[in-house]
């Protein structure tokens, strides 16, 4: 039988976007999306589609892609296919706002699993790099009383078993977890492989499943939202940088030296 | 829930002892319970407490649960989450405080779903609405380049505290406090999971999160054989070397060197970027420096607006001069 592995990816702002682009709505409490900026996949998402694909190149498996939001970039939201991922399901509903809640992203996640009739192993990313609140995958393996191995650098299914490399302050560990498991992954897994041409032509043929909110089971009274945001802000920075500038490079180094002994920091 | 009372801290210990970690939680928790004229108690999980709990009581815990099982004598987080999840049903706090350390990372959400109420992630700060007992957090989002200000509407209410946002309070051994022992029932069938091997992987000589000084390169390296000269200055003064998360993506230096938002947040005296950006992500892990030096050829780099001195200059000039100059100063 071959391996079910869904990814859990979510579409974000491009991170990489210039900090002058960046722009906070303060009576809607959001981060305005920059004109002419297309968003991503979520980067650490990538990282999670390509250990999906790492599995599928080694053994027989299929690899669903799930993600929910209000409207989605149809051309960013496939370049999991276009990487090899067999298929994709997008949970679109105005509901379904991206809010720093993370009780509700994982309900609707969960709900989604289920309809799917669960998977051997789920993958996510560690963290989305909008709210960073790296708390949906972690959430999503609870409700489903699944196994959860967090911060993997390499993921691999042995016997029955997900075998994950996570990543630790000094190193790494070899964990084991029975199945069906639930597995964050980080940038340590390496830089997800490139769309081919014949993975582009295949994704563009591809059309994803959409359900909204009748469609999917999902219980009421877990649907409440149990954080609420009050506030988003840009920070201010108040630090004056002294810049060091000698005849050359080397003389600024040399003097950079002697004004850390000056100010007693060295 | 009803009649929910008190501010409770989850506390990891570590050898024989409390983390410092945990002295950090009884800080922000010491406000917290001031407000509310509540208890401030802790939690500990393990099958040797008795340091830990002395020490908890030293550091401003009125109250020690001591979560003694021979099974929590090793860090397994389905074991831990039981453990917690129990725990906090059974003391019905109004606040949860959980460090965001490696452990807590995983244990807070997990917490926080099995109790079927809200976690205010990764926080710097958190304040007590007097008036509604309404924990207020702020942290860093968008990669650090907003701060968001939430709160969560279920009882308890849950925080996780990066680590090192707030200073440990003193330890005082006068303070008096009472220990109770929380008995736990747990089956080592509850893990899921299970280490079969563990590899290290750590640069030697100081630890990265301890270090007085690193000296940290980046993109701009072009490779890795340049961080043996960061090496060299970082020996001349005690330090420790680290890494922007895009070094360790290009593999030139193994992921315990990454400092950031999803890499090691440290805190030394002087901080020394050598060809790194500044990208608000990377800044997360290093915002606790209490000096920051760039080194970096783009003027307009988002570094210089953290830095407290700058050079603008090319490395491979800047650096060299430096560690001379520095083992000059060193010497004499």
């Amino acid at each position: 039988m071959a391996l079910k592995i869904a990814v859990l990816a979510k579409q974000v702002l491009d991170p990489e976007m210039p900090m002058a682009a960046f722009r906070i709505d303060d009576n809607a409490k959001r981060v305005v999306p920059p004109a002419n900026i297309p968003p991503v996949v979520n980067g650490f998402d990538e990282n999670a589609v390509e250990a999906a694909l790492q599995i599928k190149d080694s053994q027989e498996a299929t690899v669903t892609v799930i993600s929910t939001g209000t409207e989605f970039a149809l051309d960013v939201m496939k370049k999991p296919l276009s990487m090899g991922a067999d298929e994709l399901v997008l949970l679109q509903d105005d509901a379904f706002e991206n809010t720093i809640d993370s009780f509700q992203t994982a309900q609707l996640l969960a709900a989604a699993i289920r309809k799917l009739e669960g998977f051997d192993l789920i993958i996510c990313g560690r963290q989305a790099s909008d709210w960073d609140n790296a708390q949906v995958p972690l959430g999503v393996a609870e409700i489903l009383g699944v196994s959860c191995v967090s911060l993997g650098k390499k993921v691999d299914v042995v016997e029955g078993k997900a075998v994950v490399e996570r990543i630790v302050p000094d190193g790494f560990e070899v964990v084991e977890a029975a199945l069906p498991a639930l597995v964050t992954v980080s940038n340590e897994l390496g830089q997800p492989r490139y769309p081919t041409l014949r993975g582009i032509m295949a994704a563009t043929r591809k059309r994803p499943t959409v359900w909204s909110k009748a469609d999917l089971d999902l219980d009421e009274s877990e649907s409440e939202a149990r954080v609420t945001l009050r506030q988003l802000f840009i920070p201010i920075s108040d630090q004056e940088c002294e810049i060091i500038e000698g005849d050359d490079a080397a003389d600024s180094g040399r003097l950079l030296a002697l004004k850390l002994r000056e100010a007693k920091i060295i | 829930m009803a009649d929910a009372a008190g501010v409770l801290v989850i506390g990891q210990t570590s050898g024989d002892g409390l983390d410092s970690t945990a002295a950090e939680l009884l800080a922000a928790g010491r406000n917290l319970a001031a407000a509310l004229g509540e208890e401030l108690s802790i939690g500990l999980l393990g099958d040797t407490l008795e340091g830990p709990a002395q020490q908890a009581i030293a550091h401003g815990a009125e109250r020690v649960f001591a979560v003694n099982h021979p099974l929590l004598g090793q860090y397994q987080p389905d074991l831990y989450v039981a453990a917690m999840d129990a725990l906090c049903r059974e003391v019905n706090p109004r606040v949860v405080l959980v460090s965001r350390t490696p452990e807590g990372r995983e244990l807070a959400p997990r917490l926080a779903f099995r109790l079927g109420v809200g976690l205010a992630q990764d926080c710097l700060e958190v304040s007590m609405d007097e008036s509604s007992g309404t924990l207020l957090a702020n942290r860093p989002v968008y990669g650090g380049n907003a701060v968001a200000v939430v709160s969560c509407e279920r009882t308890p209410q849950i925080a996780a505290i990066r680590p090192k946002a707030y200073e440990p309070t003193e330890a005082d051994g006068s303070r008096q406090g009472q220990v109770v022992s929380f008995p736990v029932e747990l089956d080592s069938s509850q893990a899921r999971t299970r280490v079969v091997e563990t590899v290290k992987e750590e640069s030697e000589g100081v630890k990265l999160e301890e270090a007085r000084v690193v000296v940290s390169g980046g993109r701009g390296l072009g490779g890795p054989e340049p961080f043996s000269g960061l090496e060299e200055l970082a020996k001349i003064l005690g330090g420790a070397v680290g890494a922007s998360r895009a070094a360790v993506d290009s593999g030139w230096v193994p992921p315990s060197y990454q400092v950031g938002l999803t890499g090691k947040a440290i805190t030394p005296d002087l901080y020394i970027t050598v060809a790194i950006s500044g990208a608000s992500q990377h800044m997360a892990g290093c915002s606790g420096a209490k000096c920051i030096v760039a080194i970096n050829k783009d003027a307009d780099a988002n570094i210089f607006k953290d830095a407290r001195y700058g050079v603008v200059g090319d490395w491979e000039t800047v650096l060299p001069a430096l560690t001379e100059a520095v083992r000059e100063l060193m010497d004499s």
